[in-house]
């Protein structure tokens, strides 16, 4: 059975979907079969990120309704062969996805891959919260800066309490992604500090990635960062945080440092690893 | 004060952590799940039978860890208000 992953934040524009096609590209290129599901019903962008757009001919509304089975709206990267997206549909709204729907997709889809990863819309309503509701893991993009801080810190209260996990008891496991980071200004104090970015939100972190022209030249060729460019800054760090959410523990590494952090970072990080 | 000093603009990281986990342990609460909404008011209830409360010296916050979260209840209990209830 695969392993359902939500990549949220609330806020828009911090890099969720190019997290998603990022760290689903990363773990296919480990070999896993990885499904990335578009769940931004009305402003469909994976699609494009992931350079398919002119492959789509069904989408998951058109799965939920019945009109399209899930292998014929599946599209396979052309690059990476265990590599599939589910896109979104752009026409319709976020009413078409039902509850029942979405949990009927996403059993299907675990029974035919090993990852799961869901493209969540900005915002804290039905959308984002359909888009968490079967989450095993959830993966929490966030930028250091504070209104990405405070709209993260609301999606996690929204993990603990609306997901199927969360309502049978169980613990939601959260990871923190911080994205657009710039450690020249972390380090000039403009800019907020993994420190405390993690002390505020409490949750263990998954990666830091680097703001990078790297991002901004993939997803103008149509492809994941780790795909477009393995070797630039941002896909290191996605492979790394991919490594982790496959169960790995390493050490993070800070980008733009100059050796790996023996300061508290890594001690946070090892302690949390333990 | 060093020359250099006047020119340079102070940081303002720190200020922005502070703000967020003031106004976060706040929020927090408000936003918080049904049964902590329960708890503040039941809370709140017992109290207020003993005391006057006054939303000014009643504080209610939610720290949180990576396992638990913490509900804070701060309230604050007039000299004569204690006079009275002895
Ligand atoms: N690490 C990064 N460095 C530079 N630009 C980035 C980075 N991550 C995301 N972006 C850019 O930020 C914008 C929003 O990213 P996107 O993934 O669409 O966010 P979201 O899905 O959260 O709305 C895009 O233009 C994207 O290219
Ligand atoms: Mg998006």
């Amino acid at each position: 059975m695969g392993k359902v992953i939500v990549v949220t934040s609330g806020k828009g524009g911090v890099g969720k979907t190019t997290s998603t096609a990022a760290l689903g590209a990363a773990l296919a290129q480990r070999g896993e079969r990885v499904a990335v599901v578009d769940f931004d019903v009305g402003l469909r962008n994976l699609d494009l990120v992931m350079g398919a757009e002119r492959r789509v001919v069904y989408d998951l509304v058109n799965v939920i309704q019945g009109d399209a089975k899930l292998p014929q709206a599946l599209i396979r990267d052309k690059r990476v062969e265990t590599l599939f997206l589910l896109p979104a549909s752009q026409t319709r709204d976020k009413d078409n996805l039902t509850p029942e729907g979405v949990e009927r997709v996403i059993g299907e889809l675990k029974e035919h891959f090993d990852w799961i990863i869901c493209d969540s819309p900005a915002g804290i309503e039905r959308g984002a919260t359909l888009a968490m509701r079967h989450a095993d893991v959830a993966v929490v993009v966030t930028n250091p800066e504070v209104s990405s801080v405070r709209d993260s810190d609301r999606i996690i209260g929204l993990l603990d309490s609306k997901t199927v996990k969360a309502e049978s008891g169980e613990r939601m496991e959260k990871h923190l992604l911080l994205t657009r980071f710039d450690q020249a200004r972390a380090e000039r104090g403009d800019m907020l500090k993994v420190e405390d970015v993690l002390e505020i939100l409490s949750i263990p972190l998954l990666g830091i990635i680097p703001e990078s022209m790297d991002v901004l030249r993939a997803s103008n060729l149509g492809a994941p960062v780790t795909v477009a460019d393995s070797r630039s800054a941002p896909a290191m760090a996605y492979f790394e945080a991919a490594r982790r959410l496959a169960g790995e523990t390493l050490p993070v590494t800070v980008p733009g440092e100059k050796r790996a952090s023996g300061g508290l970072l890594s001690k946070i990080f090892s302690r949390r690893a333990a | 004060m060093s020359i250099f000093r006047l020119f340079r603009k102070q940081s303002s990281a720190p200020v922005a952590r502070e703000r967020l986990q003031l106004l976060l342990a706040h929020e927090r609460v408000s936003t918080g799940s049904d049964l902590v909404q329960l708890l503040r008011e039941e809370i709140l209830a017992v109290i207020a039978k003993h005391v006057e409360l006054d939303n000014e010296r009643v504080q209610v916050k939610m720290d949180r860890t990576e396992n638990v979260s913490i509900l804070e209840i701060d309230v604050e209990i007039p000299r004569d208000a204690v006079k009275q209830a002895a």
